[in-house]
């Protein structure tokens, strides 16, 4: 299979007062696509600037990311906007939803920023696919935080992405929510064969993907298929 | 993977505008402050703008009626030889009028007044009308030789038609009230009140005498192809040479209008000001509102906006704001404008019709979209430079980038406050000052601003109660709105201590001093042989003769040797017109008086030559006349010819309200030469002004009397007027200043409401919290307001050293009424403000203000 993400020697430091601080060193890896990964480790461990710097929203010190076959360093800032709108789907441990627009118009955001006309259609099928037809006119402080999780997933998968970055998808969640949420995720990326890429500290959601990635310190101390684990 | 689908620029657009939409119809509640800003800005330009327009454009149209002719020939003298063949030649006067100031009394209640009686022979006005009542008097007046008499007048004496009016050595019935005639002014009706009588009855009245202050007019009705312009250009210059002047309609109306057009300017600068109080709302509403949406820029660039969409989506729900503010402030400006005429009813010559035009409704239009975007522009460009890595919680600190546009941004603000005062002075000197001035306004604020918060955090008292430092500690934490609200509030109490202090100067300069020794009743053409028995009528009367002074009429006939003539003829002359037309009021002593200070020469004259006069001359006519000590000047006096050398030159203060002359003689020359006098007293009370007014009409009916006391109830009313109309403009720039105030407060709420709540929520009292609020906009309110009084007060001081030239004593009001009244304002928007957290559960709070 074709690989989706490649990471090569990345590296990448911040400034804090006169210290430099090392978030990630020499990390390499690579997903194939329609692959399920995840990227574990402890808080501070640089898995969020992770990926952040793999979706493009962040540029590296040293090392390289080529996502869908494109070197990102080569891009600018609005080149890897474009190719997140693409190729890209998020989902955020916060939803991230935008709180002035109402449910179906934060699903379809990502469509009419790709100019496709009359998204509504398509919107509609995805708030029904994850349940939340009928509260399409909503507005996200009109939801509860899992109701807003699922607008956040219907609209990750509205633009149907090649890969798809969850930062802590239930980190604001409790159990018996979060578990529904997963689920869904699960089920949305098998229907429409995304990479899955997710960050977490769930060692039990991370077993649930094909691949994980420890991290410790900015640095891999494995990279195993759960085949094994 | 996929292929790129290539965005149209028209499917771009749309989903830019539906963006906007939907962004600005969730959050469109807390703009509601910034469009009142606009609108008030805006409505207070276009009022202004759209009155002068109409102002310019009535008196471009009434400028026949104003004049009540095409054309007029005026002299203050009867026409010569010259001017009579130039009269015939244009084919003779159509009318002609005398007119003088005089003393008139009214038999029926013994009462006196000085009027300006004009003598009318012919069909005059030939445009225009006069307005009487009874209407027929209007026309009647001629034929019975009857009197019009103005309706202040008629009021103020209690008459009616048929009542008897006498001036001079003859009595005649009044026909009727005079409401409105072409050619007298508001102002100067005021002083002296118009009172037509018929031409032929001036001669009898005895009061055209050597000496007499007489008005010749000859009234001309164009043929229907005369070129007016033309015939300025060829006859006045050689008018001008006989002492007469030849007036058009359409150049007395230009005259007018650039009369008004100053008065103009400065209601226009007010304005201005005003909106660009409401551009302070304006930035300040769009910083905390743009910061509000930072985050939903990151989720939208993280999903694949654009850096130029996510912009634009913003720019475009400001614009659309700002035309909407624009729009609806245009029209509250031009229904405001409907209210003028009557603001200004008797200070101006004439009423105004009040319609649309075009240039003021387009301007305001353009200004509100233009405005809003400017001032946004800088908070606006945060948007370009957040991150999509801040949807990571991942902050990052404002690049280099984001600096220099903001200074981009705020060169242009200034190069607009420039360019646009530039246009509304048309004067780039003053149209700087005004922008330096307003710069050093804005920075005074904002560096007081900054210190007070750097002090504050570097004295902080620790040892203070919690509330104390609570309150304290909000004016210098993240998200403060120390700034802002000084700002806001320091520019909305400068403006209003500069206005009233500049009114308080504008009074003072009139004000009559309330000494014994100060003149307040003037006795004008005294003839030389009433001088001693009018002097004794007033110290009959235990009242003191403060001054005789003699008065000797001249013109210039020679200037450094060349002729006023020559000089006229002369394009390339620089010297002022008037110096060469005026008819000097020229008197004749040995010593300064009070109001004058030697500048240049000495004092007594004394000049090296024999058989040349050494004269003083006020620093105004040495400037205008472009002569220095030294310099020779020949003046006619009343056809002699007098060889005269400047000695000295004076400043004089003309302000002070007794008798200046700009040419003074030594004693010993003029003594023989045709004058008149100039008597002074000070009467204590009204009751004996008016009874030796009486005394004096009627023992010397030629003498004209000032009451200074009367005079000064004219310019107070005049000037009561005016500062009603300013009043009335800062109104603007006071409720702009209060909205700006209430949209800072309430925006910097949104600030403090999750502290409040949290503090709440953690156990403190509504009363702790209403005494945290209590106490910041108490610091706010007190610091903002002095710093703007202390500010007015230097400018003030400036104003009144450089523009007024008089000394400047500051009224106590700004400081008892203006600061604690505006401290009490903020005080109370920000505990009105504070309300809801105070009244409700804390939860039930941060769900309703969508915290």
């Amino acid at each position: 299979m074709a690989k989706i993400l490649n990471v090569s020697h990345l590296a990448k430091h911040y400034t804090s007062g006169t210290k430099e601080l090392t978030v990630l060193d020499d990390i390499t890896f690579d997903i194939e696509e329609g692959e399920t990964f995840a990227i574990v480790g402890p808080s501070g461990s640089g898995k969020t600037t992770l990926l952040g710097l793999c979706a493009g929203l962040d540029r590296a010190d040293s090392g390289s990311v080529a996502l869908c076959g494109i070197d990102l360093s080569t891009l600018n800032e609005d080149e890897r906007a474009a190719l997140r709108n693409r190729e890209v789907g998020f989902i955020f441990q916060n939803f991230q939803l935008l709180p002035t627009l109402t449910a179906l118009e934060n699903v379809i955001v990502p469509l009419e920023l790709q100019g496709i006309k009359n998204p509504g259609k398509s919107g509609m099928d995805l708030l029904d696919k994850v349940g939340l037809a009928d509260r399409s006119h909503h507005y996200p402080s009109q939801l509860s935080g899992g109701e807003q999780q699922r607008v956040a997933l219907a609209r990750a998968f509205s633009s149907n992405p090649s890969i798809l970055f969850a930062d802590e998808p239930t980190g604001n969640l409790d159990e018996e929510t979060g578990e529904r949420v997963v689920q869904l995720l699960f089920e949305l990326n098998q229907e429409a064969n995304t990479t899955l890429v997710i960050v977490s500290h769930d060692l039990e959601l991370a077993q649930r993907n094909q691949r994980i990635l420890r991290l410790r310190g900015g640095k891999i101390i494995a990279n195993e298929s759960t085949v094994h684990l | 993977m996929k292929d790129d689908k290539g965005n149209s620029t028209k499917t771009n657009l749309n989903w830019l505008l539906k963006m906007a939409w939907r962004d600005g119809k969730a959050s469109g509640k807390r703009l509601v402050l910034f469009m009142a800003s606009i609108i008030l800005g805006i409505a207070a330009v276009v009022s202004i703008q759209s009155f002068s327009e109409n102002l310019k454009e009535n008196i471009k149209l009434q400028s026949k009626a104003l004049m009540g002719a095409d054309f007029i020939i005026d002299s203050n003298q009867p026409p010569n030889e010259r001017v009579q063949q130039i009269i015939d030649s244009l084919g003779g006067a159509d009318a002609k009028s005398v007119g003088f100031p005089s003393m008139a009394v009214f038999p029926k209640s013994g009462n006196t007044k000085l009027v300006n009686v004009k003598g009318i022979d012919g069909k005059f006005p030939f445009y225009g009308e006069l307005e009487t009542d009874p209407v027929s008097a209007a026309t009647e007046y001629q034929q019975s030789g009857k009197a019009l008499v103005d309706a202040t007048l008629m009021l103020q004496f209690d008459l009616k038609p048929g009542d008897s009016i006498s001036i001079g050595n003859i009595s005649l019935p009044i026909a009727g009230t005079l409401i409105s005639a072409p050619g007298s002014t508001g102002v100067s009706a005021s002083v002296a009140p118009p009172v037509l009588i018929p031409y032929r009855f001036i001669e009898a009245s005895g009061l055209v005498q050597i000496g007499s202050r007489v008005g010749y007019d000859f009234y001309f009705v164009a043929k229907l192809d005369q070129n007016l312009e033309a015939l300025e250009d060829k006859v006045d210059p050689l008018l001008d040479a006989e002492n007469a002047d030849l007036d058009t309609h359409t150049s007395t109306g230009q005259r007018l209008g650039r009369r008004y057009e100053n008065f103009g300017k400065f209601l226009n600068l007010v304005a201005f000001i005003a909106l660009l109080l409401g551009c302070v709302g304006i930035a300040s509403s769009v910083h905390i509102y743009i910061k509000e949406k930072l985050q939903s820029v990151a989720v939208l660039k993280c999903i694949g906006a654009s850096r130029k969409q996510t912009f634009l989506i913003y720019l475009i729900q400001i614009a659309g704001m700002g035309l909407i503010g624009g729009l609806v402030g245009t029209l509250v400006g031009l229904l405001i404008q409907q209210s003028f005429p009557l603001l200004l009813q008797g200070f101006l010559p004439f009423d105004v019709q009040i319609s649309l035009s075009v240039a003021p409704i387009l301007m305001g239009l353009l200004l509100g979209l233009f405005m809003s975007v400017l001032f946004a522009l800088s908070p606006l460009l945060s948007t370009w430079y957040v991150s999509p890595l801040q949807v990571l919680r991942i902050q990052e600190n404002g690049s280099q980038k984001s600096r220099k546009a903001n200074i981009l941004v705020l060169s242009a603000i200034m190069v607009f406050i420039f360019l646009f005062s530039f246009w509304l002075l048309g004067n780039w000197k003053y149209a700087l000052s005004f922008a330096a001035g307003i710069l050093i306004v804005f920075a005074l604020l904002g560096g007081v601003a900054n210190l007070f918060m750097k002090a504050i955090k570097k004295y902080f008292p620790a040892s203070w109660g919690f509330t104390a430092r609570q309150s304290l500690l909000n004016l210098f934490r993240p998200n403060n709105q120390t700034m802002v609200l000084i700002l806001a509030i320091g520019v909305g109490t400068f403006l209003i201590s500069t206005l009233y202090f500049s009114k308080d100067i504008l009074l003072a300069k009139t004000s009559l001093e309330a000494n014994e020794k100060a003149p307040n009743l003037i006795l004008l053409d005294v003839q030389p042989e009433q001088q001693y028995a009018a002097a004794s009528r007033i110290t009959e009367k235990g009242l003191p003769l403060l001054n005789n002074i003699p008065i000797v009429t001249m013109r210039m006939q020679k200037i450094k040797d060349r002729s006023v003539n020559e000089i006229r003829l002369d394009t390339a002359s620089t010297i002022n017109g008037w110096i060469l037309n005026h008819e000097f009021r020229v008197t004749y002593r040995d010593s300064l008086i009070a109001s004058e200070t030697l500048e240049a020469g000495s004092w007594p004259a004394k000049s090296k030559e024999e058989n040349v006069v050494p004269v003083s001359l006020s620093d105004n006519v040495a400037r205008d006349a472009e002569v220095g000590v030294g310099d020779k000047l020949v003046f006619n006096v009343q056809g002699m010819l007098m060889e005269t050398e400047v000695a000295s030159i004076r400043a004089v203060d003309w302000g002070r309200m007794q008798l200046n002359f700009s040419v003074v003689f030594p004693t010993g020359v003029l003594e023989s030469a045709p004058q008149f006098r100039v008597l002074t007293t000070n009467t204590p009370n009204e009751s004996t002004s008016a009874s030796l007014q009486r005394e004096l009409v009627k023992e010397f009916p030629t003498i004209s009397i000032l009451d200074l006391r009367q005079l000064l109830t004219v310019v107070d009313a005049i000037l009561g007027k005016i500062s009603w109309v300013i009043n009335f403009m800062a109104f603007f720039s006071i409720l702009t200043g209060i909205i700006v105030l209430i949209g800072s407060v309430r925006t910097s709420k949104y600030q403090r409401i999750r502290e409040s709540v949290l503090l709440r929520t953690l156990g403190a009292k509504s009363k702790q919290i209403l005494k945290i609020t209590a106490l910041e906009y108490g610091y706010l309110g007190v610091l903002g307001s002095s710093i703007g009084i202390l500010l007015s007060l230097i400018g003030s001081q400036l104003l009144a050293l450089f523009v007024f030239e008089t000394a400047f004593v500051p009224s106590w009001v700004p400081f008892l009424i203006v600061l604690p009244g505006i401290t009490a304002l903020v005080l109370a928007i920000g505990l009105l403000n504070s309300r809801s957290v105070l009244k409700s559960p804390p939860l039930e709070v941060l769900r309703k203000e969508g915290v």
